[in-house]
């Protein structure tokens, strides 16, 4: 018996009521989702952080988070009422870019599908079902990130700090840099955070964002938000 | 408040239509900014000038070639990872969209007091700012048999285009089993093409075609930059290849016969089959005509990239003696944006930004395998001064080698939007 079967309609997944087959996966999906943890929270205490709260993910409307602010694509298919189930997560870990090509997701994929199988397992034990016990504080905000979302951005500033951007990050994005323009403020500003902290680990990303201020953040970010 | 939206917005560039008109007439009473050097510093500060301004700056170019070839990644050309026309870029969106008047030409002369520049063709140009972005030349005789005259037998290949070419025409026709030598540079060099990733990229091409061949290096440098890092990937990738002979053992004593195809060193005479000489360099002749160079360089201001001698001449990239930034096309174009900014600081209502620089250098050492230096710096009164550094490490995953190779190909489509539009 496969993980996907026996995840097929067990949205209430417990590591107590489940085979151990799928245990296995949910183990093996834990230590899969290690670099996930860069930007996505899920479990008890959960927010959005660069990427939105994963709690409840297996079962709602894609794009759907409340106070996460997704890429055009994302929100569109939600809209048109397409949810994540395990093939749909599937299909979009297995190489987002090809599902979605405007996600802000910055991931190229899981080439092995029992791997993304696996992380699939985890997710649905670990976030429970949409709205279920484990899906908490979902619309919160990382205080950090609310702290430089307040501060209003000095866009003209923000155009010259960009030009430090622009000698590797274009409009159209590459296969490794991705485009930075027309993120939403809390995405961008989550992400400079995450390399400001070492969250996210970039030899580059950490050394520029490092010498960053709260300023300097919100100012690129209301001048990236005003890109297209 | 009028928003200066980069080209990067992909909004459409907002230059008037008397742009479009001759050059004498839209000059009129709008400040004049001549740029010579169309080069990673001299095309972004151009192109910044121009956009930023929005049309209230003339920006001239001088640029004697109509096509420039990058430097960085002319090494992945002789490994074979390049073909040589992705190296080319013209000046047509610069002229085009951004209403630059570049000029094909050589800037021989500045005069000072006149605020002019003149032409190898005849014409002279006045400014109101001087950006002087010239790159490097040569200091004559740094390597004894060697001058410009033999370059064609023994090429520097330091300025892309047809030296680079024909560096690899000679790599390619290297007889089984023969030599190709390297005379390295003494500090500070521009890099890149840093010499050692093309030790790295010849030593690829030739494991690919000549197995049996060799690679000597005479060096005059103790240590280089990233060095454990290369040295580790020469052994894994090229192994008993390659031979670098340091100062201790006379690698900075050459000389070299470009007629009988010798490279003595520390008085032992190698016959060789390519002879790639890297000589000492210095800022390019423009800067020594201007008169603004202290010894092989020009002092500037880390604050805004001005000359130390001449307020109204900005100097960016190699020729500058700035402080702490290696001599990278990175690097320049990180100081253009400075200086851009000090310019229409200078000459329009612009608000002027304190300086930032950084700074990333990659290197290929072969297929997949990427590792990159970099740092970023502030303004000191001293100079460009690092402010946090950072080098990949030697137990890096395959998969993160492959990522910074790919992470440097998505940076040269960048940058070099960056700079031609």
């Amino acid at each position: 018996m496969s993980a996907r079967q026996i995840l097929t309609g067990a949205l209430a997944l417990t590591a107590l009521a489940t085979p151990i087959t799928a245990l296995a996966d949910v183990v093996r999906g834990e230590a899969l989702f290690r670099p996930c943890r860069a930007c996505h929270m899920i479990g008890e205490g959960a927010v959005h952080r660069v990427g939105p709260d994963l709690n409840g993910l297996v079962g709602r409307r894609i794009g759907s988070a409340a106070g996460y602010e997704y890429s055009d694509d994302l929100t569109e298919a939600g809209a048109e009422g397409e949810i994540w189930t395990d093939e749909t997560l599937d299909r979009f870990l297995a190489g987002p870019r090809a599902y979605f090509p405007g996600t802000n997701m910055v991931f190229r994929g899981i080439t092995a599908s029992e791997d993304r199988a696996a992380l699939i397992a985890y997710l649905s034990a670990e976030g429970g079902a949409p709205d279920g016990a484990a899906q908490t504080g979902g619309t919160d905000i990382d205080p950090e990130i609310a702290t430089i979302l307040e501060i209003e951005g000095d866009i003209a500033y923000g155009a010259y700090l960009s030009s430090e951007c622009t000698a590797c990050h274009r409009a159209a994005g590459g296969t490794d840099i991705p485009s930075i323009a027309g993120l939403a403020p809390s995405v961008f500003i989550a992400g400079l955070l995450s390399y400001r902290n070492g969250t996210r680990q970039h030899l580059v990303m950490n050394a520029l964002a490092q010498r960053l201020g709260d300023e300097e953040i919100a100012a690129l970010a209301a001048y990236f938000a005003s890109a297209e | 408040m009028t928003i200066n939206r980069r080209i990067f917005l992909g909004s459409t560039v907002a230059i008037t239509t008397s742009l479009c008109a001759p050059a004498v007439l839209t000059a009129q009473g709008r400040p004049q900014v001549v740029v010579v050097g169309g080069g990673a510093g001299g095309a972004t500060a151009a192109r910044y000038i121009a956009n930023d301004s929005q049309g209230a700056v003339d920006v001239t170019l001088i640029e004697p070639t109509r096509a420039y070839y990058t430097c960085f990644f002319s090494n992945l050309y002789l490994g074979g990872f390049r073909d040589y026309e992705s190296l080319g870029h013209s000046y047509g969106t610069l002229a085009a969209d951004y209403g630059i008047n570049v000029v094909h030409d050589w800037a021989i002369a500045v005069d000072r007091d006149t605020k002019t520049v003149r032409l190898a063709g005849g014409g002279s140009v006045p400014y109101d700012r001087l950006v002087l972005s010239p790159g490097i030349d040569f200091i004559e005789d740094s390597v004894p048999g060697w001058s410009l005259a033999a370059q064609n037998a023994m090429p520097h290949a330091y300025k892309a285009g047809s030296q680079t070419q024909l560096l690899r025409a000679q790599i390619a026709a290297m007889p089984e089993g023969g030599t190709f030598a390297m005379v390295a540079p003494p500090n500070p060099y521009r890099c890149p093409p840093g010499p050692y990733e093309r030790v790295s990229m010849v030593a690829h091409m030739l494991r690919e075609t000549n197995p049996t061949a060799r690679i000597l290096i005479a060096d005059p440098k103790e240590s280089f930059s990233k060095q454990a890092l290369f040295e580790d990937g020469w052994e894994r990738h090229y192994p008993g290849m390659i031979q670098r002979i340091g100062p201790d053992f006379g690698g900075g004593s050459v000389e070299v016969d470009a007629q009988a195809m010798t490279l003595s060193i520390d008085g032992q005479v190698e016959n060789v089959d390519v002879c790639n000489v890297i000589p000492a360099q210095r800022a390019g002749s423009i800067a020594f005509a201007a008169g603004i160079t202290d010894g092989d360089w020009v002092p500037v201001s880390a604050y805004d990239m001005s000359s130390r001698a001449d307020p109204e001449i900005y100097v960016l990239g190699d020729s500058a003696a700035q402080g702490a930034m290696p001599k990278s096309g990175f690097s320049a174009n990180s100081q253009a944006k400075v200086a851009a900014n000090a310019i229409l600081a200078a000459l329009t209502d612009a608000r002027a930004f304190p300086a930032r620089f950084s700074n990333t250098c990659w290197s290929l050492i072969d297929t997949d395998d990427g590792i990159k230096v970099g740092a970023t710096y502030a303004a000191s009164d001293e100079g460009i001064v690092s402010v946090d550094s950072f080098v990949s490490q030697l137990d890096e995953t395959a998969e993160l080698r492959a990522q910074t190779y790919r992470e440097s190909i998505d940076w040269y489509t960048a940058i070099t939007s960056d700079m031609f539009g």
